[in-house]
């Protein structure tokens, strides 16, 4: 692993917002550190960064032990929440800033600036203060500067929180493919599930203070290991109705049983041959623009599904049959992925 | 196209209605009775309270003619008084700028235990009387006090001397600038700080290329009232002066004195140059609040452009603004032609 958290405890006066991580990053990928606001994501972050020291436990990089490295001889890029670019500076002079604090040649400077400027696709804006860009400029700004001292990593928390929606659509790819450009090891930190899976090429799921899994994007999806992981990726609706249950044998002493809308199946015929089919009644259906999302009733089960064919001409009240693929059966902090 | 537009268009009568109401409304606003007698009582009472006396100040001043004037302030007494006010409001206003910056950036850059007792511990010498301020150090450097034993020891006298006096002006000024910093550092956050320490900053370029520029409007207001606060103080420096002529009067207490002794014109004279003083305070004031001001309103119309853009946009929904905003070579975005027209 190319960067290693050892047991690393941080706590702010009694409240530990980190307690015993351990986990390992490889290099040149591209991790995201997901979890709910309040479950130590930035704390990881920073502790890494050495703009927090832990409390207990060790980190290494590329080998070697940083506790009591300073944070500014980590060679470490960090992209802030806000960017805190430098608002009484013009964005050349914000991207040169690490350059010139480590007495570069002037001409090295310039070079390695314009040259950054025109990555992340700023031409012509160098003499701009950051309140004269839009928000994806800034968050480019903030990028080539990270990036402009050649770091070994690069962190960016919650880097496209910021921005409005249609922009952030655009920026994760953008982001991605710079990233994958550069080929620099990098950790971002994420509460948004689909951003996470979108952008990520391998996922830290973090729930108070502690990592739940860590795993490629569809291992977290498809197959969480802790009900955490499970509730939190995708959409989840309880299940209690008893035929449901006995149609995937849950085993007793089960805790929750989830079923993600995505399992659910709207026809006659299953979704794969040996699928359960029952027999509901559409309560609701809403138009979401690239889908229709239907509430079903089976007995006193609510249920969730969406239908990508929008032409479909259901209205609430209409009897319709529908298969479940997969449910996810919680037991003892453990999920079992259970198919009929 | 509205249906009003249209009439308007069709029919230019009713724009020219429409527009000489609008000057109506606005000479009657102009007449608001309201308004007047508020003006009106504005005026008075600055009249009687600052410009009238200020103007007798002057009167007086000048009453026994230029050369009076001159002698008053340049007999060797008020020399001196003006030299020991000056030297104390220099050391106040270098002391506390000093202080206030490092208790500034202490509060708002850390968290550690006690910070809010600390905050409110600087307050402290706003709430506190000058006059009981001056009694405390009589208390604690004065005969009655075991510290007495040891300034004698080292052959120095604090009270009834210089150095009381630039003490008490220190204390009761102390609060002037690190109130000023408090707010606006706290309102900065620590983040570009902390990206400028990332990129291997050490402490004093932090300070002087991230931190200062942020600062400097209100850490020169917080200086020019340290500074007025400074040159006329009078209670606490009154109690622990001792009123040696020459030696330990301030401008404050040497005006005091010549008046108790009937000087009119001779107090009024100083008091004038102490006046001078503080209009030229106040001109460095307006002019600091001026630029401080201009500035930060620069950042909010940038913001407020920047959001009112926003709304346009999603009214709007069409991907191509979108898609101008920020594609790589944007020579001149609607973005940053509302920005410059803000800041002109």
């Amino acid at each position: 692993m190319y960067i290693e958290l050892e047991n690393i405890t941080k706590r702010f006066g009694l409240f530990a917002a980190i307690e015993d991580v351990s986990v390992g990053i490889q290099e040149g990928k591209l991790t995201a550190l997901l979890g709910p606001s309040g479950s130590g994501k930035t704390t990881i972050l920073r502790v890494l960064a050495g703009l927090e020291t832990q409390d207990e436990g060790s980190i290494y990089i590329d080998g070697e032990c940083v506790d009591g490295v300073p944070a500014g001889k980590r060679n470490i890029g960090f992209v802030f929440q806000n960017y805190a670019l430098f608002r009484y500076m013009t964005v050349y002079d914000n991207v040169a800033f690490g350059l010139k604090v480590k007495k570069r040649p002037k001409a090295e400077i310039k070079k390695t600036v314009m040259d950054m400027i025109e990555l992340v696709g700023l031409s012509g804006t160098e003499k701009r203060y950051p309140n004269q860009l839009s928000g994806g400029q800034r968050q480019r700004v903030a990028f080539a500067r990270a990036l402009a001292s050649d770091p070994k990593i690069l962190l960016l928390d919650e880097p496209f929180a910021a921005i409005d929606a249609k922009v952030r659509a655009e920026l994760r790819g953008w982001l991605k493919d710079m990233i994958a450009r550069v080929g620099i090891t990098s950790i971002f930190v994420t509460h948004d599930q689909d951003e996470a899976i979108e952008v990520a090429d391998e996922i830290i799921v973090t729930n108070s203070g502690h990592v739940d899994q860590v795993g490629t994007p569809q291992e977290i999806y498809l197959h969480p290991e802790t009900p955490f992981v499970a509730k939190f990726i995708g959409e989840n609706i309880s299940v209690e109705n008893a035929d449901l249950l006995k149609a995937f044998s849950v085993p007793q002493g089960t805790d929750e049983v989830l079923v993600r809308p995505e399992a659910v199946y709207v026809g006659s015929e299953p979704a794969h041959p040996n699928d359960p089919v029952f027999s509901g009644e559409v309560t609701d259906v809403s138009f979401r623009g690239n889908s229709i999302q239907l509430k079903l009733r089976y007995g006193d089960q609510e249920l969730i599904s969406f239908l990508h064919d929008t032409s479909c001409d259901l209205t609430a009240g209409d009897a319709v049959d529908f298969s479940v693929s997969n449910v996810f059966a919680c037991k003892d902090g453990n999920v079992e992925v259970l198919t009929a | 196209m509205s249906a009003a537009q249209d009439i308007r268009k069709t029919n230019p009568e009713v724009e020219i209605t429409s527009s000489e109401d609008i000057a109506k409304a606005k000479r009657k606003k102009q007449r608001d009775p309201i308004k007047v007698v508020l003006i009106v009582l504005g005026i008075v009472y600055v009249a009687l309270l600052l410009v009238l006396p200020l103007i007798y100040v002057l009167v007086q001043a000048f009453g026994q003619g230029i050369s009076a004037f001159t002698a008053a302030i340049t007999e060797p007494y008020a020399l001196d008084a003006i030299r020991l006010t000056l030297l104390a409001g220099l050391v106040s206003v270098l002391l506390n700028t000093i202080f206030g910056l490092f208790a500034a950036w202490c509060i708002t850059k850390f968290k550690f235990h006690g910070r809010r007792v600390l905050m409110t511990l600087i307050d402290l010498p706003m709430s506190v009387s000058p006059v009981i301020v001056g009694l405390i150090y009589i208390l604690t450097y004065g005969r009655t006090s075991p510290i007495y034993g040891v300034e004698q020891a080292l052959g120095i006298q604090i009270i009834f001397a210089v150095p009381a006096i630039i003490l008490v002006t220190v204390f009761v000024t102390f609060p002037f600038v690190s109130r000023e910093l408090i707010p606006v550092m706290l309102g900065q956050g620590t983040d570009e700080e902390e990206a400028a320490a990332l990129m291997g900053a050490k402490f004093f370029t932090i300070f002087r290329r991230v931190t200062l520029p942020h600062i400097k409007w209100a850490l020169l207001y917080g200086i020019v009232l340290c500074a007025a606060r400074a040159l006329g103080e009078f209670g606490a420096v009154s109690v622990v002066s001792g009123n040696l002529r020459g030696i330990t009067l301030t401008m404050p207490l040497y005006i005091e004195t010549l008046y108790n002794e009937y000087q009119y014109s001779a107090a009024f004279a100083v008091s004038s140059l102490l006046v001078v003083f503080a209009i030229i305070i106040l001109f460095i004031r307006s002019y600091v609040e001026y630029r401080g001001g201009k500035e930060t309103e620069n950042d909010q119309n940038a913001e407020i452009t920047k959001k009112r853009r926003g709304r346009r946009k999603k009214e709007r929904q069409e991907p191509q603004t979108v898609a101008a905003e920020d594609s790589p070579p944007p020579t001149s975005t609607p973005a940053t032609a509302s920005a410059t027209t803000a800041k002109e």
